[in-house]
């Protein structure tokens, strides 16, 4: 990936433009873009909150606790760090294989979430400038314009969401910071009337699942010459593979491809990730920048979430899915697989595999078995890692002979896609801001290439008041020369 | 049976102030356990009000949003909300406001009335716990939710 326009050269001489922060995401970004007395873009940076103080959070917690806790660090994902966790802590105890009832109920619980967050994403978050235009009316471009606009797939939307939230609260034993998955195993199997009730409403949410995946195949054919272009950089990928190769979001080993699709590693054992990851620290920004080791920093970042998956896999293990990933991928010679946008895409594939997966794990008499835990001989360190919605998520904990967690690495997607979002938005800022006025619609085109990665950015606190959108363009002598803030009430002020 | 009451408190329990609301629902279901005459309430917390709380008000007389604010007077403040088209559609921070906005649409009628308790916070760190300052808040916000029960 290019680092073109990370710095500027006499950055004192540029006038600053800052979308602070970014909506539409997880938590808090800053995006500030340096340009000359032209608008001619010289520097665009991403900034990301890091997860900071995680490790202090967990330390000196019993190990039996961390799945629970650590459900705590996001508000939008819990399900991913506590299946994460979990597993890091299985093989703490020297667990190599969870009993077929814990490992079905791991997945499905997986599986919703999975499909609770895609479908939260693509239909509530990305679909408004999808369905409206990406420089179009702010007023529109969000989920009460879609609504209006389109409610039927608004509403599959909202119950899609539902559904996989129903998934996760009879998987997890409740609708928020559930206790489902434990360090050995979990700690409930589905009644058979939770699973009569979730299988009453599957096939629809197939059914819906793939008319999505047919709505942003439909999107793509109406503008693929911008849809391909947008943000288009080149890039290697990472993610779990099955041990044949299969798409498997919750166990594998560590597959990582080159820009030109040549294997980096493969099947490689995540326990030992230090060996072929590493991070590299830039002072701009608190969050880490991670790299292939064998690349080297300069050459070795990538990205990983679910354009990756689709595209790494040798092939999903649901038919319905697999058979839109072979579509996706001969799509226009292939074009989409290297596309931002493409994300979109690959996102509903995944959302489907996962409406899929529910269903087949509803009709496995395992899920309501009693054997729900395993036992081995315990360790004093333990990784855990999963395909969360958003990417390959890593939990490493090591825990002293009190059972006291004394030290805990987490290394989440969107830190693995610090980079790839970078070059996105770098690539957008010269296709679309270089040497024009800048306005809300062309920010909104920043906007839209690093909400296409769906980052989560660690921040569940969202207590009224603190979510204000402030841009403002400061000129060479620092002084501001024109600024907008978008409140809870819309836009206050325009840039003309 | 829907229960025609719906207390629904959110926010972060290990955020420092962030976790009023769900302390505020935690203390207000075992006040309404001692007020048999208020009927049937459900008391319902997440991390975050989000588009699918829509359909937790399906069929419901009254509803009551809790959650902190940086913005309300100490103690606490209480506002009848009603649907409205913001700017809230972050997945991070959507309105009660908005959230009945997508009812509506969605369920092509009106929302049950709705209200607003936001509770005075200050401190929203990870690891963090309540404030003092928030904590005398929560107190005085459940004799506020018992008069909005009692005055139906």
């Amino acid at each position: 990936m290019s680092v073109e326009l990370e710095t500027a050269i006499s950055p004192e001489k540029l006038r600053r433009v800052a979308i602070d922060p970014v909506s539409r995401v997880e938590g808090h970004g800053k995006v500030t873009i340096l340009l000359d007395d032209d608008n001619k873009v010289h520097q665009v940076r991403l900034h990301i909150v890091e997860f900071r103080g995680f490790e202090k959070f967990i330390q000196g917690r019993p190990y039996w606790e961390v799945p629970v806790m650590v459900q705590r660090l996001c508000g939008i994902c819990p399900v991913s760090h506590h299946l994460a966790a979990s597993k890091a802590l299985d093989m703490m105890l020297g667990v190599k294989q969870l009993t077929p009832t814990a490992e079905k109920i791991r997945r499905l619980m997986h599986a919703g979430q999975i499909l609770q967050s895609h479908a939260l994403h693509f239909f509530h978050l990305a679909s408004p400038d999808l369905l409206f235009g990406f420089g179009s009316d702010m007023a529109q471009r969000n989920i009460v314009g879609v609504v209006a606009a389109h409610p039927e797939p608004a509403k599959k939307g909202v119950l899609l969401r539902k559904y996989g939230q129903e998934v996760i609260r009879m998987t997890a034993g409740k609708r928020v910071h559930g206790t489902g998955a434990i360090p050995g195993g979990v700690n409930k199997s589905l009644a058979p009337e939770e699973r009569a009730e979730l299988l009453k409403e599957i096939y629809q949410i197939v059914a819906w699942s793939r008319d999505a995946v047919g709505m942003i195949r439909q999107l793509f054919e109406q503008n693929l010459p911008e849809y391909n272009a947008f943000g288009r950089f080149r890039s290697a990928g990472m993610c779990l593979v099955a041990a044949d190769g299969a798409m498997d979001l919750y166990h594998g080993g560590l597959r990582a491809r080159d820009a030109d699709g040549k294997d980096l590693f493969d099947h490689f054992n995540y326990g030992r990730y230090w060996e072929v990851i590493a991070e590299e620290v830039k002072p701009w920004s608190y969050m880490k920048f991670p790299f292939f080791k064998s690349l080297g920093a300069e050459d070795g970042s990538y990205r990983v979430g679910p354009l990756t998956r689709v595209t790494q896999c040798d092939s999903i293990p649901t038919p319905l899915a697999d058979r839109e990933r072979e579509e996706f991928i001969a799509f226009d010679g292939g074009s989409v697989t290297g596309a931002t946008l493409g994300y979109h895409w690959a996102r509903m594939i995944e959302m489907l595999h996962a409406a899929e997966t529910i269903k087949d794990l509803l009709h496995d008499d395992d899920i309501i078995g009693h054997d729900l835990m395993a036992t081995g001989q315990r360790q004093e360190r333990g990784v855990g890692v999963i395909e969360a919605p958003r990417g390959t998520l890593i939990h490493h904990y090591r825990v002293d002979e009190n059972d006291l967690v004394i030290r805990a690495n987490l290394i989440v997607s969107t830190t693995h896609n610090n980079q790839a979002m970078n070059t996105a938005v770098r690539e957008v800022a010269k296709q679309y801001l270089d040497g024009v006025a800048i306005t809300e619609g062309l920010l909104n085109h920043i906007e839209i290439a690093i909400r296409a990665f769906d980052p989560c950015l660690s921040c569940a606190t969202h207590a009224l008041g603190q979510m204000p959108l402030e841009v403002a363009i400061v000129g060479a002598d620092g002084t501001v020369l024109d600024a907008a803030t978008r409140d809870q009430r819309g836009l206050i002020r325009d840039f003309s | 049976m829907t229960a025609p009451i719906l207390i629904f408190g959110w926010g972060n329990p290990s955020r420092g102030d962030d976790a009023l609301g769900p302390l505020f629902v935690e203390h207000f279901a075992a006040l309404a356990a001692r007020h048999p005459e208020w009927g049937e309430v459900e008391c319902l917390t997440d991390f975050q009000l989000q588009v699918e709380h829509a359909l937790d008000m399906q069929g419901r007389r009254r509803v009551l949003f809790v959650d902190a604010s940086l913005d309300a007077p100490a103690p606490c403040s209480l506002t009848r909300v009603t649907a409205a088209r913001d700017d809230s559609f972050t997945t991070h921070a959507m309105s009660p406001q908005a959230v009945l906005k997508v009812y509506a649409d969605i369920e092509d009628g009106e929302a049950p009335p709705c209200w607003l308790l936001a509770i005075h916070g200050e401190r929203f760190e990870l690891g963090e716990g309540l404030s003092e300052a928030a904590r005398l808040s929560l107190q005085a916000s459940l004799q506020v939710a018992a008069d909005w029960m009692d005055c139906e």
